[in-house]
């Protein structure tokens, strides 16, 4: 042990696209299995995080020019073009945003990284406290019933009462 | 070849799972035994040294061949 008390990491997640699901996850759990102490404060967007089903997690790449679109098959070659999609395109087209949601999916799979479900799993398992916020919840209309069990309810004074002994914080 | 009780296989795995199988598996182990943790990830390189540093769980024999990277974890 490197130090005799364990260090304290609070995490907001704001985001509940399907690739920013990943950072408060992976490292929440990768914290926790440092023998650190994790609150992970879900807000706002963050909320469909803690929806019991997930299959509605998903990506857009419109207006998103950093997001590579590649093909998790085919020839090599064929799966290193970074397809440059116009907005035209990816505003337009039906169901691009579930085909590359689709992509995106198969290409963690074939990578090796774990889904969404198993992250958040793993975070349970090593003791990541997760803590809804009560006010996002009442105004997008969520239920404690569509949530997993094990989450706390909270508001800003709840998140910010550990962050201010908190050795990391980060906004996500 | 160090003399090792419990072996873990994450081979095909990318980060953070091998560090946290292998935090998962080192639980129940008694202080002193020492497990093999195999990994295919790059990544898990450094990042096994970081998790041994903050868990005391030292890292006492490194290898790496064919792609493979094989840590021998002793538990504390």
């Amino acid at each position: 042990m490197s130090d005799d008390q364990p260090k304290k990491v609070a995490l907001i997640a704001s985001q509940g696209s399907l690739d920013w699901a990943y950072p408060p996850f992976i490292l929440g759990s990768a914290a926790a299995s440092m023998d650190m102490e994790v609150q992970i404060f879900f807000t706002f967007y963050g909320l469909p995080l803690l929806k019991k089903d997930l299959s509605g997690l998903g990506i857009s790449p419109h207006t998103n020019p950093a997001m590579p679109m590649k093909m998790p098959f085919g020839p090599e070659g064929f799966q290193k073009i970074n397809w440059k999609i116009p907005n035209i395109v990816s505003s337009n087209v039906p169901f691009f945003d579930a085909f590359a949601t689709s992509m995106m999916k198969k290409t963690f799979a074939k990578h090796g990284v774990a889904t969404i479900e198993e992250l958040r799993e793993a975070c349970q398992e090593l003791d990541v406290k997760f803590v809804a916020c009560q006010m996002t919840m009442d105004v997008f209309g969520f239920t404690r019933d569509e949530f997993i069990d094990g989450v706390e309810y909270g508001g800003a004074a709840t998140f910010l009462e550990f962050a201010a002994e908190a050795d990391i914080s980060m906004f996500l | 070849m160090t003399d090792h009780t419990h072996e873990l296989d994450a081979r095909g795995l990318n980060c953070p799972m091998p560090v946290i199988k292998t935090k998962k598996a080192l639980a129940p182990l008694q202080s002193g035994d020492v497990l093999k943790v195999i990994s295919t990830d790059p990544g898990s390189v450094p990042d096994m040294a970081a998790l041994a540093r903050r868990t005391g769980n030292e890292i006492i024999e490194q290898t790496e061949s064919n792609g493979e990277y094989i840590f021998y974890f002793k538990k504390n």
